[in-house]
């Protein structure tokens, strides 16, 4: 029953890092591909969040009931808490100083 | 494994080095040295190198950048062509690199036992460390015990290096008009930054108490836990402003910190000469020569934090308080 | 084995990151490559405790995890310094 119990732990925590991994892959060809700032901003952000919270969602899985987890545990809440925040403060400074989305500089355009 | 990942971010190392040297943008050099230091602490890391790793994340994660900003702000963000005198640079340049790269050459392999560096004092350090002191951490036992002379001297650098950034910023105690008509508020009308950011203060000092107080276990120590919690309150002057972050914690403190830290450190060392003892040698401080120099590494990593994290704040707001007054004497 | 690959993974975002970093074009894509890498450290840094079997060296991702927002925020706040100082001169 144990035995039953830690594959599909395991197998669970695989497909929780695989997922993680793909994230962050996404991610990092979003920034690179995306047209223009404002469009990075979310392919960065989905490795902030989703990235984060399955990677670190299957390291616990295999830390099991350990300081470690509670460690991991800790770097997961305090990642998912600033990444966005920083994502924020971002795109704030950005627009402040006049830095328009493609969008917007187009539809300018139009009129 | 370690030689793959080294060789990966070192690799990353040297073209982001290549893009700081190009870009003539300041900031965006700002910006890469940031990049910098992440690789450079992750490197560190894979090398099994956790208290120097940790000491280039507390100091290079979040403290060079802002004081990077603040000498920024009181720059201009481009840089000044500079064209006169590269031919004698590029040999200059050329010469040396050619002369280490040669040197290496000599270099034992990574991680070879019987290098130099292996056979001489370290392996009396490797067997004595947990006798003697009692605990696992070799690193804390070198830098505060067996090499505490050079850890003395470098807080009087750190000491030194603070006042020396004093007088040239013209950073003056007291509250004279100057320092009072800051206009800036911080990012106090940001609610998200704040809210966060208000969560994150007393965390970041509690992590810097256990970095403090755990080093002799895991990696960490006095020089970490003063970079992280003068980061703490630093970031509370970037949400609070500046004005609440001086009475939170007033310069003349920041100073003391300072003073105190360093003066603790050496009275450890004199305490143990009036013990009986030589100087910085704990071991005469107790009757248990391990409690003592427990008890000794204990009060000197405290006097380390206390002296960075006073001077790196003195820093900051010597840096913040400059630029308040230019921008007063502008309008 | 799994960590192998996922810090592989992580180690391609931390080249493509730079990538972006180098290539700019504006200021604002380099803070956000500069941003990204420092929330990937933190995950290369887990993942890497765990790769080498050493849990007790988590303490380095949980500072990065902690600071890392620090250099943002104070990006965020030299602009704001710098449009206030500019509006402040063309107002008066």
């Amino acid at each position: 029953m144990i035995e039953w119990l830690l594959i599909v732990v395991d197998i669970v925590s695989w497909i929780l890092l695989i997922i993680g991994s793909i994230c962050v892959l996404i991610g990092g060809i979003g920034v690179l591909r995306m047209p223009d700032f404002y469009s990075r901003i979310h392919a960065a952000s989905l490795t902030d969040t989703m990235a984060t919270l399955a990677l670190f969602s299957g390291m616990i899985l295999q830390a099991g009931f350990s300081l470690a987890a509670a460690k991991l545990f800790a770097i997961m809440l305090f990642l998912l808490l600033t990444g966005p925040t920083a994502t924020y403060a971002l795109a704030n400074s950005a627009l402040l100083s006049g830095h328009k989305p493609k969008a917007a500089v187009l539809e300018k355009k139009v009129e | 494994m370690t030689i793959v990942f080294a060789i990966f971010l070192l690799t990353m190392l040297v073209i982001t080095a290549v893009a700081i040297v190009q870009s003539s943008n300041l900031f965006v050099s700002v910006m890469l040295t940031s990049i910098f230091s992440l690789l450079m602490s992750t490197n560190f890391f894979v090398l099994d190198a956790a208290d120097v790793a940790l000491t280039e994340a507390a100091v290079g994660a979040g403290i060079t950048t802002v004081i990077f900003l603040s000498a920024l702000a009181l720059t201009a963000t481009q840089e000044k062509p500079n064209r006169s005198g590269r031919g004698i640079a590029l040999i200059v340049v050329g010469l040396t690199a050619s002369l280490i790269i040669y040197a290496t050459f000599d270099k034992p392999r990574l991680g070879d036992p019987d290098a130099p560096v292996h056979q001489h004092v370290a392996p009396y350090y490797l067997d004595n460390t947990m006798e003697q002191m009692g605990f696992p951490n070799v690193v804390t036992a070198v830098l505060s015990s067996y090499r505490g002379y050079d850890t003395l001297g470098e807080v009087f650098v750190v000491f030194a290096a603070c006042i020396g950034v004093l007088f040239i910023l013209d950073a003056r105690t007291g509250t004279g008009p100057k320092y009072v008509t800051r206009k800036m508020t911080g990012l106090r009308h940001h609610l998200i930054p704040q809210v966060v950011g208000r969560i994150l203060v007393p965390f970041i000092v509690l992590f810097g108490l256990y970095v403090q107080f755990h080093g002799e276990y895991g990696p960490g120590g006095g020089f970490q836990a003063g970079a992280i919690i003068a980061t703490a309150f630093i970031l509370y002057s970037l949400l609070e402003g500046e004005q609440a972050a001086l009475r939170a914690v007033p310069r003349s403190a920041q100073l003391g910190l300072v003073i105190c830290g360093a003066l603790m450190f050496g009275m450890v060392g004199v305490l143990c000469m009036i013990m009986g003892g030589e100087f910085l040698d704990y071991s005469v401080l107790m009757e248990n020569p391990v409690t003592a120099r427990q008890i000794g590494i204990i009060v000197i990593e405290a006097g380390v934090g206390m002296a960075v994290c006073g001077a790196m704040l003195s820093i900051f707001h010597a840096f913040a308080a400059r630029s308040a007054e230019d921008t007063d004497e502008a309008v | 084995m799994i960590f192998a690959g996922v810090s592989c993974a992580i180690l391609v975002t931390m080249v493509l990151a730079i990538a972006r970093a180098i290539k700019g074009p504006t200021v604002y894509d380099r803070l956000l490559a500069v941003n990204m890498f420092g929330t990937k450290t933190a995950l290369l840094l887990a993942v890497i405790a765990f790769l080498f079997g050493r849990a007790d060296f988590l303490d380095l991702a949980l500072a990065y995890a902690l600071i890392n927002l620090v250099g943002v925020l104070a990006v965020l706040e030299f602009f704001q310094n710098r449009i206030d100082a500019n509006g402040d001169a063309s107002g008066d």
